[in-house]
């Protein structure tokens, strides 16, 4: 965009917003809306503390291993409901199900099922991420030019060495494609998953804060989530540009 | 004792190395693609199957391959049914079928690779067959640096790199433009005096099809049969250049014109 002849970069309707924050704040118009100045200073004091750090701690760990097994569950999945029939019939309407259902619901079943402990963050991130995995590798298997699978057959692949060797190769635009959101759908499971338990990780300081009236320290939490969930997309989003030459090449 | 081996081991180098007895291939939708094809394919000889577009000339090329079963009737590789793929039969693809991921090197050492054969020996033949295929010096290249003629280059050596007897070849020059096709042409024909493989080579032009082949194989209109064999009397080996003008190339050209004319609307 350009503005006066001068190029505005994307990120600058942000400057706009938060000045709104802050004047707003400081006129102290709305109780639950405190400057954004205060909010950062807030940011730069809480981080260090270590019961923000073992929140944060305790939400990585969970995070991380969620993702993890969505990831080495979900992408062979969904290869195989690429591939197979069968497992496509069987799987995809659950799948589908999952994916529109609204799955905060169903956090209540695991905790009464697993307790208020880690298991119960864990599946939810699960809960969250897996099934826009499968269906992006899925779509991504699918996608594989005929050829190159025959070519796999006619050189001798043995199953495991044409899942090893092309499809997943072959589908990696779109299962990276559903990593991504896979991970940023985690984002959303892990801190609803603790806001539900909320006595662990950020969902036990947000409780602290919220009921403590600490408005501050509460949006200094969201933001600092925001910022990592965005960090996060982003990483991922330069993983997926790296292998988009080979995307339009494939067929 | 070696005597009787010896002379069956003479019997079978007389064999044709694929024979297609009663081949009818009819597809999930009902359409019928082959009808009771009975064909040999002599040893060492390049036969192409030419045909009207869609008259399943594919189809019999991939089930030599083993990639799509026959309805009913057997094709036998070196006397031996075909089941599925195998490491006497080599594909060559009409769109390359490359792996975009992977370097030229990669791509032709990769049916070693699957086989098991270690690193450092797949890509000593891999190098070879890249160099007797014009592209020495483009090995850590990915194929979307090169070509189309390249790509198919990188296809052709891939199956040479695997060492089969047979060499199955889908329209591989469809996808290459003209004077590329011209050029690679001619350098497959001196390769493959020097390689010794029974080609099988499917094409819808013409003149590739006398350009190329010791045997041309008709096919009619699907349901195809073997509609004519013919076997152009053409010398080859002195001058590729030379066969274009060579006048039983182009009688040969002007009668399977003539012949396939009756298949057109």
């Amino acid at each position: 965009m350009k503005m006066w002849g001068y190029r505005v970069p994307m990120m600058a309707s942000l400057v706009v917003w938060i000045a709104l924050w802050e004047i707003v704040g400081q006129a102290g118009a709305a109780l639950v809306l405190p400057p954004f100045s205060s909010v950062l200073v807030r940011v730069a004091e809480i981080v260090p503390t270590p019961s923000f750090l073992t929140a944060l701690a305790i939400t990585g760990q969970a995070y991380v291993l969620g993702t993890v097994i969505s990831i080495v569950v979900g992408v062979p999945l969904g290869v195989l409901m690429g591939r197979s029939v069968v497992a496509d019939r069987l799987l995809l309407p659950w799948v589908n199900i999952f994916l529109s259902a609204p799955l905060s619901a169903l956090v209540p079943v695991i905790m009464v099922l697993f307790g208020f402990g880690n298991t119960t963050i864990v599946l939810t991130v699960i809960l969250f991420a897996v099934w826009i995995i499968m269906l992006d590798a899925r779509a991504g298997v699918r996608g594989i030019s005929r050829s190159l699978v025959e070519m796999a057959r006619s050189y001798g692949a043995t199953p495991w060495q044409a899942f090893s060797k092309i499809y997943l190769w072959a589908a990696l635009p779109e299962i990276l494609a559903g990593i991504r959101l896979g991970c940023i759908r985690a984002v959303k499971g892990v801190i609803i998953g603790q806001l539900l338990v909320s006595i662990v990780g950020f969902g036990r300081l947000f409780e602290i804060y919220s009921s403590n009236f600490l408005m501050e320290h509460f949006w200094a939490l969201v933001l600092t989530l925001f910022a990592f969930a965005f960090v996060i997309a982003e990483g991922l989003g330069y993983l997926e540009r790296r292998v988009e030459y080979y995307a339009a090449s494939r067929n | 004792m070696t005597a009787m081996a010896t002379r069956e081991r003479a019997s079978t180098d007389d064999a044709p190395i694929i024979e297609a007895r009663a081949v009818s291939k009819i597809y999930d939708g009902g359409t019928e693609a082959l009808n009771d094809i009975t064909l040999d394919f002599p040893r060492g000889k390049m036969t192409t199957l030419l045909g009207p577009s869609g008259c399943g000339k594919t189809t019999l090329l991939k089930i030599i391959a083993g990639l799509i079963p026959a309805t009913s009737g057997e094709v036998r590789v070196s006397g031996r049914p075909v089941t599925g793929p195998g490491p006497d039969r080599a594909f060559v693809f009409q769109d390359f079928a490359l792996m975009p991921w992977a370097s030229v090197l990669r791509n032709v050492a990769f049916g070693l690779e699957l086989r098991g054969v270690d690193q450092a020996q797949r890509e000593a033949v891999a190098r070879r067959y890249i160099g007797e295929v014009g592209l020495a010096g483009f090995e850590d290249r990915h194929p979307h640096e090169l070509s189309g003629g390249m790509r198919q280059r990188v296809g052709l050596a891939r199956a040479l790199a695997v060492d089969a007897d047979v060499l199955l070849m889908d329209e591989p020059f469809s996808s290459v433009d003209e004077q590329t096709r011209r050029k690679f042409q001619e350098d497959m024909l001196r390769l493959l005096s020097v390689e010794k493989k029974t080609v099988v080579f499917v094409t819808h032009s013409i003149e590739e099809a006398v350009y190329l082949s010791d045997r041309i194989v008709l096919l009619s209109r699907r349901p195809s049969r073997v509609s004519e064999i013919i076997e152009p009397d053409i010398q080859r080996g002195d001058d590729p250049d030379a066969i274009r003008r060579h006048p039983a190339y182009l009688d040969t050209v002007e009668s399977i014109w003539q012949g396939l004319k009756r298949y057109l609307d």
